[in-house]
C-alpha cells in the first residue's frame, strides 16, 4: 500500500516511498492478521496518514474506542513525520493491571 | 535518588519480593497494591485471562510512572511488577509497592501508579468466557 503525494524534484512530482516496519498487539494483531508487517509511505508521511492508511485497509480500526501509533517505543503525536528505519507499533486501547 | 524495580514476567508474581524491596528505615509508610484475576465481568463468569505486552515500551512507561511517584510524592523505593501470559482466577496480574516518609503520600503514589498504568502502559488483557473471548476496553 502506498500513501501520500511525494515531493517535487526538478519541477516534477516524484513519489519517493519508504518501507516501514509495523508491529501489532492485542486486538490490532487480530485485525491485521499478524504480529508484524510492512507498509510503504511517502517520505513526509505523518502518523495521521499512517492511521488513515490503516483504517482504509482495515476498516475494523474505525470500530475501536481509539488507537495510537508508537514510534521507536514511545507514543508520538499525530503530526510526527515518520522516517526510514522507524519501528511503528499499533497501540489499541490498553488494558493492563 | 529513588530505587526503582520494574519487571514484566511470564512467571507467577511474588508479593514478598516487591514488599521487601520497598522496606526502608527512612520510610514511615509502605503501600502495596495487588491486582488479581476476578471471576466475573458484569456478572459474566470469567474462565481465564491472557495478558500480552509490548515489553520494551511497557517497561519504559512503567519506569516513567515510578519516576513521577518519586518526584511528586518523594517515594523512596518503588517496585512495579506485571505478569504476562495466561492467568487463572485469583492469580496476581500486577503488584505495586512503594514507601514514602509519610503515609498519605504512599497511598496517593500507589493510586496514581495503578490508575496511570491502566491508561498508558502497552499491555492488553483478553478475557475468556465460556462462550468466547474479548480484548478488554478495545471497543467503545
Amino acid at each position: 500500500m502506498r500513501v501520500g503525494l511525494g515531493r517535487p524534484i526538478f519541477g516534477q512530482y516524484i513519489r519517493l516511498f519508504m518501507k516501514v516496519k509495523i508491529l501489532a498487539f492485542g486486538i490490532a494483531k487480530d485485525i491485521v492478521g499478524g504480529k508484524a508487517g510492512a507498509m510503504e509511505f511517502s517520505e513526509n508521511a505523518t502518523i495521521t496518514q499512517v492511521k488513515e492508511a490503516l483504517t482504509e485497509k482495515y476498516p475494523d480500526f474505525d470500530k475501536l474506542a481509539k488507537f495510537s501509533i508508537a514510534v521507536n517505543e514511545s507514543y508520538q503525536e499525530d503530526t510526527y513525520v515518520i522516517k526510514e528505519g522507524d519501528e511503528l507499533v499499533i497501540i489499541p486501547p490498553v488494558s493492563g493491571g | 535518588m529513588s530505587d526503582i524495580d520494574i519487571q514484566i514476567s511470564s512467571k507467577p508474581l511474588n508479593v514478598p519480593i516487591c514488599y521487601d524491596y520497598v522496606s526502608d528505615h527512612r520510610a514511615g509508610g509502605n503501600a502495596l497494591f495487588v491486582g488479581t484475576v476476578r471471576d466475573q465481568t458484569h456478572g459474566k463468569p470469567v474462565v481465564k485471562l491472557d495478558f500480552e505486552a509490548y515489553k520494551p515500551m511497557a517497561v519504559k512507561e512503567m519506569q516513567k510512572i515510578a519516576e513521577t511517584m518519586a518526584e511528586r510524592w518523594d517515594a523512596l523505593k518503588i517496585s512495579i511488577h506485571h505478569r504476562t501470559g495466561t492467568l487463572e482466577l485469583g492469580d496476581i496480574a500486577v503488584i505495586i509497592a512503594v514507601c514514602t516518609p509519610h503515609r498519605k503520600a504512599s497511598f496517593e503514589a500507589c493510586q496514581y501508579a495503578i490508575d496511570t498504568l491502566k491508561e498508558t502502559v502497552p499491555i492488553w488483557k483478553k478475557e475468556y468466557f465460556e462462550d468466547g473471548a474479548v480484548w478488554v476496553a478495545a471497543h467503545p
